[in-house]
C-alpha cells in the first residue's frame, strides 16, 4: 500500500533516494536543495538508509566522489542549485562522457549575477550539452517518480548516462504536498540492484576516463550520441512500465494536453505547466482551441515530436525561464528549429518569462495565448517576448 | 618491515609509456606499483603522466587506472575508497598519483577535503617543481630562482621569486595518520615508506622529488643524481610524520654547497651570488623549522 505523506518537493525527493538504496551520497549544501541531503543524512542518522554519506568540500568534489563510487560499482546520488551545478561543470562532462550512470537532482535556481535565490532554468539550461539527461518536474510527487524512474533509465546498459532531475526552486522545493509514498517491496520489484560493466575489475584491469586521440574521439561522440537516442525509446518504456507497477504514469519525453485538436499551444517545462493547464480549461471554456505542452526531456529532445506537431497547429509558444543573451530562449531555439519542417506553415513567438522566481500568473499565461491567436488569424506580433517587463 | 629489492615482483604493472627518458615521475610510478601490488587503482589527474600512460587504446598501466579531472583526484579517491567500505570491498589499495600543480594548486581543497574524512587511500605527489604536461609553467611548488616559460628570466627577473610551499606541513596540520617525503635520488628509502604507507589504513601522502630532464635541464641518466644532490644540499629533505611526530631520515652534519646541484640544471644556470645566497639562507631556516618539528610530540 502506498503511504500519503505530506512533504515538500526536497522532501520528496529525499524518500525516493532512500527508497532506491543508493550505496554513496555526497553532499555539499546550496539553498533551496539544501532540505534534500539534510533529509537524507536524517535518514542515514536512524539507520533507515544504509550508505556511505560523504560531506564533502565543494559541488566540484562532489561529482567526482560519484563518480569514483560509480566506477567502483556503487549507486550513487548528489544534489545541487544554480552556482553549484556551474562550480561542478567540469565534472559533468566528465562524468556523462566516462558514461557513468549518476543521478543528480538539480533545484533549479538562477544563477548570479544579479544575485538570487529564487528559480528560473538558467542553471540547469546552461548545462545543455554536457551530455546529460535531463528532466523538469512539475509537482512533488514527480520529482519522487521521475528520482525513481531516473536510475532505471541512466542504469540501463543501452544508457549508460548521467540523469539531472529539474526541480524549480521554492515552488517545488519548498511547497508541500501530499504525495504517495511507494512500499519498499515494489520500488525493489521495479529497480533491481545496482548493476554495471563499466567499473573496475580486478580480473581484467581496465583504464576508465581515459584520453582518446583525435583518432577516437569521434567514434567516442557517436556512441553518446547513440545512446541519448536510444534514451527516448528507454524514458518512454520505463515511465509506462512505472505506470503498472505504481498505477502513475506522465507521458514520457512529453506530457500533452488538450492538444489533438488544438489551433494554438504553449510550450513550458517545469510547475508553470499546472497553472497552464487550468489556464487553458478556462481559455476551451471559452471556446478557444488552445493547448499545452509539457516538455518533461530536454535532453533527449524529442525532436520528433515538435516534427510532427509543426504540420497539425497553427501556432505554438514557447515559454523560457531562461534567455541565451544575442539571441532568445534556448528551449525556444530548439522547439522553433524542431518545428519548422519544410512546408511547415506554423508560426513562433518566444515568452521570457519567471526569470529569478518572478511569478508566472494565470493572467500572464492567459495573455500569452493572446499573440499566438493572432498569429493563428494571420497577424503580426514580435518574436522574443518579456513576460511583465516593467518598461514596454 | 624493512623492504629488500631482491623480494620486490620482477613483474612490471607500467611499462610502454610515452614518458620522456629519465623521467623521475614514472621512476616513482613503477616503484609505487611494485611495492603495492595488482589491487592497486591508480587515480591520475590530468599530468605528464596520464598523458604519457593512458591514452586510447595503448593503456600503459596493468593495473586499474582512470584519469580524473585536474583538480579532482582526491576527490575520486574519496568516492571509490566510501564504494569500497559499501560493498565492504577489501584489500584494495587506493592510489593517487598527481604532480605538483595537481597536487599544491588546484587540487589542494579536495586533498585537504578527503584527508579530512580519513578515507583509506595513499596520495603520491611526484613533484617535478612545475606544470611539466602543459609545457614547464611555474607552480606553487617550483623553487626560488628557478627558470620556467611564465617565470622567465633575464638581466632585471631572477626566474621564480617565490619559494616552494610545504605540502609536508599542510599535511601535518590535517594530522594525516602518514606523511612522508622522498626523492627519486633514494630508491631505497622511497621503496620503505611506500610499504609503511601501504600497511597504514586512512589517507597517507608522500611528496617524492621527480627530477625532470625536459624541464629542469638535464641528461636523461642525471635524473637518480639529481636526485640526491637535492637532498645533499639540503634543498630537498626526508622525513617522516607518523603518529603525531617528525622523524628527520637524513640529517647531514654538513651540506654539500648548493651550486652543485644547481649548476646541473639549465632552469638555474642565470643565478649570481646574491641569488645563491638567498636560496641558502631559506633552506637554512626551513632546516630551522624541520628540526624544531623533529623535537616535538604533539
Ligand atoms: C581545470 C584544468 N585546468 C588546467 C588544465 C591544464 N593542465 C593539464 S596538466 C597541467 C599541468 C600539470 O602539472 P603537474 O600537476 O605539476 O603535473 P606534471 O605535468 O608537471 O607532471 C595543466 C595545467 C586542466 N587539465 N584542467
Ligand atoms: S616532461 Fe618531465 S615529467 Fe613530463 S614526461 Fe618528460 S621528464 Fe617526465
Ligand atoms: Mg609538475
Amino acid at each position: 500500500m502506498e503511504k500519503k505523506h505530506f512533504l515538500s518537493g526536497d522532501e520528496a525527493v529525499a524518500f525516493a533516494v532512500k527508497l532506491c538504496r543508493p550505496h554513496v551520497i555526497a553532499a555539499y549544501p546550496i539553498t533551496p536543495q539544501t532540505v534534500i541531503v539534510e533529509k537524507i543524512s536524517e535518514f542515514v542518522a536512524s539507520g533507515e538508509m544504509d550508505c556511505q554519506y560523504l560531506h564533502v568540500e565543494s559541488e566540484h568534489s562532489a561529482m567526482a566522489a560519484c563518480m569514483g563510487a560509480s566506477l567502483m560499482g556503487s549507486r550513487t546520488f548528489t544534489a545541487t542549485s544554480s552556482q553549484g551545478l556551474l562550480y561542478m561543470c567540469e565534472m559533468l562532462h566528465y562524468v556523462s562522457g566516462s558514461r557513468y550512470p549518476i543521478v543528480m537532482v538539480n533545484a533549479n535556481r538562477t544563477i548570479a549575477a544579479p544575485w538570487n535565490i529564487f528559480g528560473d532554468h538558467r542553471d540547469s539550461l546552461s548545462q545543455r550539452d554536457s551530455g546529460w539527461i535531463q528532466f523538469y518536474v512539475e509537482n512533488a510527487q514527480e520529482a519522487l517518480d521521475v528520482t525513481i524512474q531516473a536510475y532505471k533509465i541512466a542504469e540501463d546498459p543501452k544508457v549508460s548516462l548521467p540523469v539531472m532531475i529539474n526541480l524549480d526552486g521554492y515552488v517545488l522545493t519548498h511547497t508541500y504536498e501530499l504525495v504517495d509514498v511507494p512500499p519498499q517491496e515494489l520500488v525493489d520489484q521495479f529497480l533491481p540492484a545496482f548493476q554495471t560493466t563499466n567499473k573496475l575489475d580486478f580480473e581484467k584491469p581496465k583504464s576508465l576516463s581515459f584520453s582518446a586521440p583525435p583518432e577516437w574521439q569521434t567514434e567516442f561522440r557517436f556512441q553518446q550520441f547513440e545512446a541519448m537516442e536510444i534514451a527516448k525509446e528507454v524514458i518512454n518504456q520505463v515511465d509506462k512500465e512505472f505506470g503498472r507497477v505504481f498505477g502513475r504514469t506522465y507521458g514520457g519525453l512529453i506530457h500533452e494536453y488538450c492538444c489533438r485538436d488544438a489551433d494554438y499551444v504553449l510550450v513550458a517545462m517545469g510547475s508553470v505547466a499546472g497553472t497552464a493547464r487550468i489556464v487553458v480549461d478556462q481559455l476551451r471554456a471559452k471556446g478557444k482551441k488552445v493547448g499545452l505542452v509539457k516538455l518533461r526531456s530536454y535532453r533527449p529532445f524529442p525532436k520528433e515530436y515538435f516534427q510532427d506537431l509543426g504540420q497539425r497547429v497553427q501556432a505554438v509558444g514557447v515559454i523560457d525561464r531562461d534567455i541565451s543573451f544575442g539571441y532568445e530562449g534556448a528551449v525556444y531555439s530548439d522547439v522553433k528549429a524542431a518545428l519548422y519542417r519544410p512546408g511547415a506553415q506554423v508560426k513562433t513567438v518566444n515568452f521570457i518569462a519567471g526569470l529569478s522566481g518572478r511569478d508566472i500568473t494565470k493572467e500572464n499565461l492567459a495573455q500569452m495565448y493572446e499573440p499566438l491567436e493572432a498569429l493563428a488569424l494571420g497577424e503580426k506580433v514580435s518574436e522574443i517576448q518579456f513576460t511583465g517587463l516593467r518598461w514596454t | 618491515m624493512a623492504v629488500k629489492i631482491k623480494d620486490l615482483p620482477d613483474k612490471e604493472l607500467l611499462y610502454g609509456h610515452k614518458a620522456c627518458q629519465g623521467c623521475g615521475g614514472a621512476i616513482v610510478a613503477r616503484l609505487a606499483l611494485k611495492v603495492l601490488g595488482e589491487r592497486t587503482c591508480v587515480v591520475l589527474p590530468a599530468s605528464c603522466i596520464s598523458s604519457v600512460t593512458t591514452i586510447y587504446p595503448q593503456m600503459a598501466f596493468f593495473v586499474n587506472s582512470l584519469t580524473s579531472a585536474f583538480p579532482a583526484a582526491a576527490a575520486v579517491l574519496s568516492g571509490m575508497a566510501a564504494a569500497c567500505r559499501a560493498q565492504r570491498l577489501e584489500d584494495v589499495t587506493l592510489l593517487g598519483f598527481a604532480g605538483d600543480g595537481g597536487t599544491i594548486d588546484i587540487g589542494l581543497q579536495s586533498l585537504s577535503g578527503a584527508v579530512e574524512r580519513g578515507d583509506d587511500f595513499l596520495y603520491i605527489c611526484y613533484d617535478n617543481e612545475a606544470y611539466m604536461n602543459t609545457g614547464i609553467q611555474r607552480s606553487g611548488l617550483t623553487p626560488y630562482g628557478a627558470w620556467t616559460t611564465t617565470t622567465p628570466t633575464n638581466n632585471n627577473a631572477v626566474g621564480e621569486k617565490k619559494f616552494k610551499k610545504n605540502l609536508f606541513e599542510i599535511m601535518m596540520a590535517h594530522r594525516i595518520p602518514y606523511c612522508a617525503t622522498a626523492s627519486v635520488g633514494y630508491p631505497l628509502d622511497l621503496l620503505n615508506k611506500l610499504a609503511k604507507a601501504r600497511d597504514i589504513r586512512g589517507p597517507k601522502a608522500l611528496h617524492v622529488l621527480a627530477p625532470c630532464p625536459t624541464g629542469w635541464g638535464h641528461g636523461p641518466e642525471k635524473t637518480v643524481e639529481i636526485g640526491r644532490l637535492a637532498v645533499e644540499t639540503g634543498l630537498w629533505f626526508l622525513a617522516e610524520y607518523e603518529k603525531g611526530q617528525v622523524k628527520i631520515n637524513y640529517n647531514p652534519k654538513k651540506f654539500k654547497p648548493v651550486q652543485e646541484y644547481l649548476i646541473r640544471q639549465k632552469r638555474f644556470r642565470h643565478l649570481g651570488e646574491k641569488d645563491i645566497a638567498v636560496i641558502e639562507e631559506h633552506r637554512d631556516k626551513e632546516w630551522e623549522i624541520l628540526k624544531k618539528h623533529a623535537g616535538r610530540v604533539e
